[in-house]
């Protein structure tokens, strides 16, 4: 009956996967600009040149017809063809995304470690100097330009007590073996521990970047839904009962505060899958934010598209999951 | 007839002087506390900076001084200089002009446009209500940073180009915002009674539904106007918001950006600039929700 439910979920997601997919494509072909005369740029070729590369990117059909040419690429899982690097789409963003998944997957346990236990204890402790500590410090956070954070960090950790690398992913001295783009992965895989912790020491700047600035939104979340949890019968029945008050805060109160920790984090991890363009230009990371940064510089415009249609799905998926996530932590949430 | 226009009359002169009564105990109410006070300070300094820019400014935002490249924070040079030797004190107090304008012009433009066009979907529903939604989320999937990028490198940098870019997907929120509380007002009593009374709808629209709606937008816009100063930072950070020209807080990070190991003020200086300022109006905005809707002041 679940899977029946979720089912019809992925159904109804799919028309705004599709939608997305014409806007991607709409808005690349309406900005002002021939993209065949911007993309030369003051390289000197001939007419009969231009006409060709036009023709090779269907440019010289009508709208509606790269349109039709666009989702028939797009049934066959094809992305299309990058211009400038000539490579297909689906490859590039295939190569860039192990990348972001691993400092989406550090940002986000950065960002739990924090939150979770300051979110938890700024309940507890409402209305005392901890609370009021706390958010500030989320304030902050949510203030915070990561741009600068970034740069403030790769100033304090990497250039005054040079703790830790600034760009990159592995130091260019380490060869690893490239089997899942996991570098976590692929370095532990090679059995070089060295390796493994240079790959470590890389990650931590740009995933505490992003990480302390997601903490801050989580922290208020999970804090404020703590207080609604904690001011509930359930949980005062469980205190009556004699029931152990960390047993309380933790099996009781927790669990039902986090379902709207859940969602935040979710919708986060979804910005975050597209790819920080930011953060990863700031600490030469090669995802798919800085793949996207380069391409709309370049004006490889079909690079851009696809990567737009990767953050939709993802943006459109990681909801669903947040909802069926949703009926774990509360059975009586009917999806 | 005539009388029923006098009371009519009378209604909107009411009505404005409420209103203002109104607005004057909001203010008062805000500045209440000193979180208020202080937010409230630290803003209105940052405007009188940027309207005073050129008057305050020691020197000329755009003076090079490349006998005077890379020197560090001193009595000349409050806040030292940058690579081309242009004081970072002064451009500091210029770049104020392109946050707070682009902020306040974005929310302005935004704010307008999403709460009308929300608070019109949400109390006619139907068709309109249908596609206008199923837009904004088509809108809501298109990541912000990419569609603001885009835009801007084929448009070029430019202000106008900037406001532009951040305007139209920027509207979302506030349409979402305006349509979720028409439809929830639409279902209140007042609402009943304007049309049990045979208002017109376009009336009730204006007159009932949009000044119950304000308080939220008020909130939501002040909010904004932090995000969008940082985006348009981040923009020019990227080298495609503010023209090189114009001295804005996000380019100047970026030009300290190469500079970072040998002279640290370049770029953290105007980060800060744009750090306290977000941060104070941030506060406004939780102080505004605060008093203007104290049920929420639990939630985030």
């Amino acid at each position: 009956m679940r899977l029946l439910k979720i089912l019809q979920r992925l159904l109804a997601a799919l028309p705004v996967a599709l939608g997305v997919a014409v806007l991607a494509f709409l808005f690349l072909r309406f900005l002002p600009g021939d993209p065949v005369e911007i993309m030369l740029g003051d390289t000197q070729v001939s007419k009969q040149q231009i006409a060709e590369l036009r023709h090779q990117l269907n440019l010289d059909q009508p709208i509606g017809a790269q349109l039709v040419h666009f989702f028939g690429q797009l049934s066959h899982g094809q992305l299309g063809t990058s211009i400038v690097k000539n490579e297909a789409v689906a490859s590039l963003i295939g190569n860039a995304l192990p990348a972001t998944i691993e400092l989406t997957f550090a940002t986000v346990l950065v960002a739990l470690l924090i939150a979770l236990p300051v979110g938890v204890l700024s309940a507890i402790y409402q209305g005392t100097w901890l609370d009021r500590a706390v958010l500030s410090g989320a304030l902050l956070g949510i203030s915070m330009p990561s741009f600068w954070f970034g740069l403030l960090l790769i100033l304090l950790f990497a250039v005054e007590a040079h703790l830790l690398p600034t760009s990159g992913r592995i130091s260019s001295t380490l060869l690893v073996d490239k089997r899942t783009g996991f570098m976590l992965i692929d370095t532990l895989l090679a059995g070089d521990l060295r390796a493994f912790g240079d790959a470590v020491r890389h990650l931590v700047l740009p995933a505490l970047t992003l990480g302390v600035v997601f903490a801050a939104v989580l922290a208020r979340v999970v804090r404020s839904s703590m207080i609604e949890a904690l001011h509930r019968q359930y949980v005062t029945t469980a205190r009556a009962k004699g029931v152990r008050e960390a047993a309380v805060i933790v099996k009781h109160a927790l669990r039902n505060a986090l379902i709207p920790a859940v969602t935040v984090a979710g919708l986060q991890v979804g910005e975050l899958l597209g790819g920080n363009m930011i953060v990863e230009t700031i600490f030469a990371w090669p995802g798919v934010g800085r793949l996207v940064v380069n391409s709309i510089f370049a004006r490889d415009y079909v690079v851009v598209q696809g990567a737009v249609m990767l953050y939709a799905i993802t943006y459109v998926g990681v909801n669903l999951l947040v909802d069926v996530i949703y009926t774990f932590l509360n059975p009586r949430i009917v999806l | 007839m005539r009388s029923e226009r006098a009371i009519a009359n009378g209604g909107a002169a009411y009505r404005a002087a409420s209103a203002l009564t109104a607005g004057r105990n909001v203010v008062r109410r805000l500045l209440r506390r000193p979180v208020g006070w202080i937010a409230g300070s630290i803003v209105t300094a940052y405007v009188l900076v940027a309207v005073l820019a050129p008057l305050l400014a020691p020197y000329a935002p755009g003076a090079t001084d490349l006998a005077a490249r890379l020197t560090p924070p001193s009595a000349h040079h409050w806040f030292g200089t940058d690579a081309l030797g242009r004081d970072t004190f002064s451009r500091t107090l210029f770049g104020a002009r392109v946050s707070l304008l682009v902020g306040f012009l974005t929310v302005t433009i935004t704010s307008l446009f999403g709460t009308l066009l929300g608070a019109f979907a949400g109390f006619v529903r139907g068709p309109f209500d249908n596609v206008t939604a199923r837009l904004t989320e088509l809108l809501q999937a298109f990541p912000y940073l990419i569609f603001a990028i885009a835009m801007m490198a084929f448009l070029g940098p430019g202000f106008w180009n900037l406001i532009w870019a951040l305007s139209l997907k920027g509207w979302v929120e506030f349409y979402r915002l305006a349509r979720g509380e028409a439809l929830a007002q639409s279902a209140t009593e007042y609402v009943e009674a304007a049309r049990a009374l045979g208002q017109r709808r376009g009336r009730t629209l204006l007159r009932e539904l949009l000044p119950n709606i304000v308080p939220s937008i008020m909130v939501l816009g002040t909010l904004r106007v932090g995000y969008f100063m940082v985006l348009e930072a981040s923009l020019s950070f990227l080298g495609v918001g503010i023209p090189p020209s114009i001295p804005a807080w996000g380019s100047m990070v970026a030009e300290g950006r190469n500079v970072l190991f040998i002279a640290w003020w370049v770029s953290t200086i105007p980060g800060i600039a744009l750090l306290v300022l977000v941060l104070a109006i941030n506060l406004l905005g939780e102080r505004l929700q605060e008093v203007l809707d104290p049920h929420r002041r639990v939630s985030s």
